[in-house]
């Protein structure tokens, strides 16, 4: 039940992206086109608070966000592993379930583990 | 319920029957395109109105009421004058990726929200693994807004960006939970399919417990993941100024404002396609007059009605609860939320198994 039966899925996601490319493009260029320029020797400064800016922003962050991070990639590969297995979780039936909640258990106990650590405390 | 692939077979006979199969494939995709362009700047200026008109309700105000009849033309008014102003070009930044950030961040949305169905066969893209599909476009909008932190050269950006992607990968992690107990319930990952599913009752009633316990981690995991509500500390106003997009002037900031409210869209249309029906019409089995009379409005007010609602839920939190903190931010999904999902979807399957189900 497509929207048009012709065109492959495919060439669809192809259209979408380009629309949205095609929007962006599109407003920024009646925005260049129609917008006012002026040019000051201040205007170019990073805006942050109102104060001139000092010193490097692009610079080596807080680690606590990338333990979330690794965290995340673990959690999300789990997601990615079950997705096939709910799909076809009634015709495998009772065994299938088992092998899965162990698959899930041992997940679980590697959250426990990180917890016990403190990886999950923010600091 | 009317069938739309009526119309649009229609018009495929129409353009083949006057024209090579080719063209006629590229008429139907600038065809395609222009529907998403419309739905999307259409939805988009609908959900900022709403969103101030509910606001301004639930702070005892009018809202927008100046510009033309109940302030319907306020948002044209704003999105006009966004379009005017100078686009600056700042020093220090990291243009091309500072550029490329609203690009990411826009087509990621429009190809989501090509990918609800709004009604029987008005849906543009229709994979098998459409859910999952959803989700994994819904991941790379991230991306857009980590670049845009980071390339502002601005450390209050950086933080907001920082807090965003941790917060945002986070509840993605429950948010696929609580949908992928719908999956095992339903069986396959098909939007349409799981829709069909859905028509003599909806999911939320059809697994009762697990499924009410998913949808509600569903709409706080949305909640977050929108950036939305109690935790939008990514642009916290009082420490962080606007968060991730405080350099963009212009129509550059602007695309972040449609995709936030596209967004917003996009998780209330998922949340009514996967535990309130989508298109299908509210139907109580035995009670046929009752049924028939559900049956007479159309599907795509259905599904923009589930939607909305859940809209109106996410921005009622808003106004609701004060702002978190990063670390309870972070506790609430990764203490609670995720291992409560993790077991409701065990319970789920345990549920499915034993067919305790509707």
């Amino acid at each position: 039940m497509n929207l048009l039966l012709e065109i492959s899925n495919g060439d669809l996601a192809v259209t979408a992206t380009l629309t949205g490319m095609g929007l962006v493009f599109a407003a920024l260029l009646i925005a260049k086109l129609i917008s006012p320029k002026s040019y000051s020797v201040k205007k170019g400064e990073t805006y942050e608070c109102g104060i001139p800016t000092r010193g490097e922003s692009m610079i080596q962050f807080k680690s606590g966000y990338y333990i979330f991070a690794i965290l995340f990639l673990l959690f999300d590969v789990e997601t990615v592993f079950l997705y096939p297995w709910a799909t076809i979780m009634r015709s495998l039936g009772p065994n299938g379930l088992l092998c899965v909640a162990i698959f899930m258990f041992i997940l679980i106990l590697g959250l426990a583990y990180a917890w016990r650590k403190g990886a999950l405390k923010w600091q | 319920m009317f069938d739309f692939g009526i119309v649009t077979n229609w018009i495929n006979d129409l353009l083949v029957g006057c024209m090579p199969v080719w063209a006629a494939t590229l008429i139907e995709c600038v065809i395609i395109g222009v529907l998403i362009l419309l739905t999307y700047t259409v939805l988009a200026l609908f959900y900022i109105l709403y969103e101030r008109k509910l606001c301004a309700w639930f702070q005892c105000r009018l809202g927008p009421m100046r510009v033309g009849p109940w302030g319907l033309l306020q948002v044209f008014a704003d999105m006009f004058k966004i379009l005017i102003k100078e686009l600056i070009s700042l020093k220090g930044t990291d243009k091309f990726l500072f550029k490329l950030a609203p690009y990411i961040i826009i087509t990621s949305s429009v190809v989501m929200l090509a990918c609800l169905p709004w009604g029987r066969g008005l849906q543009i893209i229709d994979y098998n693994i459409g859910i999952f599909f959803i989700l994994a476009v819904s991941s790379v909008g991230v991306l857009g807004i980590l670049l845009a932190g980071w390339s502002s050269n601005n450390k209050y950006t950086l933080i907001g960006a920082m807090r965003s992607g941790a917060q945002m990968i986070s509840y993605e992690l429950s948010l696929g939970l609580a949908l992928m107990s719908i999956v095992v319930l339903a069986g396959t990952m098909n939007i349409n399919e799981l829709v069909a599913l859905q028509e003599h009752a909806w999911f939320i009633f059809q697994g009762w417990l697990p499924a009410v316990v998913a949808f509600i981690i569903y709409v706080i995991a949305a909640t977050a993941e929108t950036n939305r509500g109690p935790f939008d500390l990514p642009e916290a106003e009082h420490e962080l100024t606007a968060g991730y997009h405080t350099e963009y002037s212009g129509i550059h900031f602007g695309f972040f404002y449609l995709a936030e409210y596209l967004n917003l869209f996009i998780v209330s249309g998922i949340a009514s396609l996967m535990f309130l029906g989508g298109w299908m019409p509210f139907h109580i089995a035995g009670w046929d007059g009752f049924n028939m009379v559900m049956n007479w409005i159309p599907g795509p007010i259905w599904f923009l009605g589930k939607a909305f609602f859940i809209s109106y839920v996410i921005i009622w939190f808003k106004w609701t609860f004060p702002r978190v903190r990063i670390d309870q931010m972070l506790a609430l999904e990764w203490k609670y939320m995720m291992p409560f999902a993790l077991v409701n979807l065990i319970v789920m399957a345990v549920f499915v198994a034993l067919g305790w189900t509707f």
